[in-house]
């Protein structure tokens, strides 16, 4: 028996040994330089071909490095978020993540000192020169700039039915008395007139900045999100009233659909608009759906409500030179050019060679080159994470209650919040 | 004592990982949380600057919070009553010595073998509420074609059913548990005291209700605290099933502090929030030990 015991203990003794030998650090990878690990979202149709194209165009230049794809499945990124602030914060960042160029980046990340700048690769590459001032000024924070920009996707689109269209005789609305006469009539034929999908939680947001940007025009929508524009300001209440008129006009099931699921009714021709970023053209072309056609939505011609994606360098990140690499390879003519047609987006620089790109980008590169371009709240571009919650939280009691006064109160306290207003 | 043998030592040292782990992952991180909590920590930025209760009070003042919390009280009184309602009438159907009573307790108990996530999606399905331009589906749907058409809702995606509907969702999952547990009770009491109670002249209905209930009290109770600290937790099950709802009329507190903490950077306000469910799950729980500590002296 005796023996028996001295066994235990060694028995003990080695289980008390592997679990040190777990909780152990663990070694470093072995050869820092043969890695590359990117971070982002991209899961789903169009988005992971142009991250696969990417990889080739790097793997071309690079054979030696072996890239590393950590994607966290989840639309604008929501679950992806989650753990790259964990990453993040428990000080093992990607390599390089995606992330919404603008204030996401800025206010989340820059701010906290967990970003390296990149001027003098701008400087080096020339890039400087090659992005537009409308993204150099959303990128850059004290005089650097901070990511590379890999694309631009347009908020502010309106998307209908073509054959709803022709079939009632009816023109895409440019103002919102046009489109409150085009609802009425699509609504008259048993149609919806304006489809939303608000499971997410974030689409009417999406909905609402456009009618924002529709109403106060590009200067005086701008300074809402810089503080020059008060949210006390009655064009506002004009906007509110706006979308609580649009509110009229949706479909009875949005709260039970993700905005692909609405999108459905365009595809079956029992709806006639939708108001969604531009990534619903890359969705109509996965679904085989050809019968679309887009607008800039109502009252917001020549304005480009923007977002973009982008890529940066964080402190600490194990194998920097690969990622300095790899943010050659994004800024990149053949970067962007190799991306950008199959994610369905246009790309940031100003020299891309439009003939791989399909006829609604195309239409989008132009309004890019000539359009006045506001930033997004709710993609990250125009306002911290923080206050962006708080807005797209306000938005979705608004779709419920459509309390134009409250609402208003509410918006304008997100921004005491967010000390941008006083 | 008796100084240290073998047996003590190897006790010992089995125990420690697991005591330290514990002490460290869990009672540390819930003391870590209290702190953020009562700091200023808002953005990427750690600021541990405490600041009182001033989290709690602007949490309290928060409108998605005080829908959150009328949520959590209305799901749980909701999901808590069906479930014991159904799981002890199953029970009792089940105690009626049927035939195959094996397969009827396996399918009243499959819905358990699901995760909240799978039984969201389908519930998420069946409860979708359609529209009239594409038609019914789901329940709806079965109530079209079987001409109840009066009975069609927009189950959650009308604000006045909301967290009902998740309710209904979590039943369904649950209940075939609580018969489990029931029926464990009810072939536990002896068959005598029923056949006395019937020499006595009681009914069938006299026998449960004054001799079999009562005894399955202390059922009663572990099944309220089991699904009850589930029900104050809930999260998978809302966020598969219909996220936080029109007007937040299916959020919950959990999902809330996911939100706040993740989205939106207020990692103090995540950590209030976190109390707060702490807090509400322990005002539950602690009685019930203290309850079983008692009756085990007794004993």
């Amino acid at each position: 028996m005796k023996g028996f015991r001295f066994y235990g203990f060694v028995v003990a003794l080695v289980v008390l040994g592997m679990i040190a030998a777990a909780c152990g650090p663990t070694p470093p990878p072995a050869a820092p330089k043969g890695k590359l690990e990117i971070f982002s979202w991209w899961t789903a149709g169009g988005e992971a071909e142009g991250l696969n194209a990417l990889y080739d165009v790097y793997k071309k230049k690079y054979p030696g490095v072996e890239i590393i794809n950590a994607t966290v499945a989840g639309g604008a990124g929501a679950q992806a978020k989650a753990v790259l602030t964990t990453r993040m914060l428990g000080g093992d960042p990607p390599d390089s993540f995606q992330v919404h160029a603008g204030h996401e980046l800025i206010d989340t990340w820059v701010v906290a000192g967990k970003m390296e700048p990149l001027t003098s690769l701008y400087k080096s590459e020339g890039w400087d020169k090659a992005f537009p001032k409308g993204v150099l000024d959303i990128v850059s924070y004290k005089g650097d700039y901070w990511s590379v920009p890999v694309n631009i996707h347009r908020s502010n689109v309106l998307w209908f039915s073509k054959k709803v269209f022709a079939d009632n005789k009816l023109e895409p609305p440019k103002t919102f008395d046009d489109f409150f006469k085009v609802a009425d009539a699509l609504k008259a034929k048993g149609i919806v007139p304006l489809v939303m999908g608000t499971k997410d939680g974030w689409e009417a947001g999406h909905v609402f900045e456009d009618a924002l940007a529709g109403t106060l025009g590009a200067e005086a929508y701008n300074g809402l999100w810089t503080g020059k524009t008060a949210w006390t300001d009655p064009k506002v209440t004009e906007a509110l009233n706006n979308f609580k008129k649009m509110l009229a006009y949706i479909n009875t099931d949005h709260s039970a659909l993700t905005w692909d699921g609405a999108g459905q009714y365009l595809i079956d021709g029992k709806g006639g608009m939708m108001i969604m970023g531009d990534w619903t053209n890359g969705w109509f072309m996965s679904k085989n759906f050809t019968g679309y056609g887009w607008a800039p939505t109502p009252g917001a011609s020549g304005i480009f409500v923007a977002l973009s994606d982008s890529f940066g360098l964080p402190k600490g990140a194990k194998n920097r030179d690969n990622v300095i690499a790899w943010l050659k390879v994004l800024g990149s003519k053949e970067g962007q050019d190799a991306f950008n047609p199959k994610k369905g987006s246009i790309p940031a620089r100003i020299d891309p060679d439009k003939n791989l790109y399909n006829d609604y980008l195309k239409s989008a590169m132009a309004d890019w080159a000539k359009d006045a371009i506001v930033p997004s709240p709710i993609h990250g571009a125009a306002a911290s994470e923080g206050w962006a919650t708080a807005y797209k939280d306000t938005i979705a009691v608004f779709v419920a209650k459509q309390d134009v006064a409250a609402t208003q109160k509410a918006l304008q306290q997100a921004c005491v919040d967010a000390k941008v207003c006083k | 004592m008796r100084g240290l043998t073998w047996d003590r030592v190897t006790s010992i040292l089995l125990i420690a990982p697991s005591a330290i782990a514990i002490l460290i992952f869990v009672y540390g991180f819930i003391g870590w949380t209290g702190w953020v909590s009562l700091a200023r920590w808002d953005g990427m930025l750690q600021d541990l600057t405490l600041v009182g209760l001033r989290n709690y009070q602007k949490l309290f003042d928060t409108e998605r919070f005080q829908i959150d919390l009328h949520n959590t009280v209305t799901f749980t009184l909701l999901f808590l009553a069906s479930s014991l309602v159904i799981g002890l009438l199953l029970a009792v159907l089940l105690d009626q010595r049927i035939r195959s009573e094996g397969l009827f307790r396996s399918i009243y108990l499959f819905p358990m073998a699901l995760s909240f996530i799978v039984t969201g999606v389908v519930w998420r399905w069946l409860l979708n509420p359609g529209s009239r331009e594409l038609g019914s589906v789901g329940v709806n749907l079965l109530f079209d074609k079987a001409g109840l058409g009066l009975l069609k809702s927009g189950w959650y995606t009308d604000p006045s059913i909301g967290i009902k509907a998740v309710a209904i969702a979590a039943t369904w999952q649950m209940s075939g548990y609580v018969m489990a547990m029931y029926l464990a009770g009810m072939r536990g009491i002896p068959e005598d005291l029923r056949e006395a109670a019937r020499v006595d002249g009681a009914s069938e209905l006299e026998i449960y209700r004054h001799i079999i209930l009562p005894l399955l009290q202390p059922i009663t109770l572990s099944a309220v605290i089991i699904l009850g600290h589930i029900s104050l937790k809930i999260f998978d099950l809302v966020s598969a099933m219909t996220g936080p709802g029109l007007g937040f009329c299916t959020d919950v507190p959990a999902y809330f502090m996911f939100d706040t903490t993740f989205r939106g950077n207020h990692f103090s306000q995540g950590a209030a929030i976190a109390i707060i469910l702490l807090l509400s799950v322990a005002a539950l729980i602690i009685p019930y030990l203290v309850y079983t500590a008692r009756t085990e002296v007794q004993r």
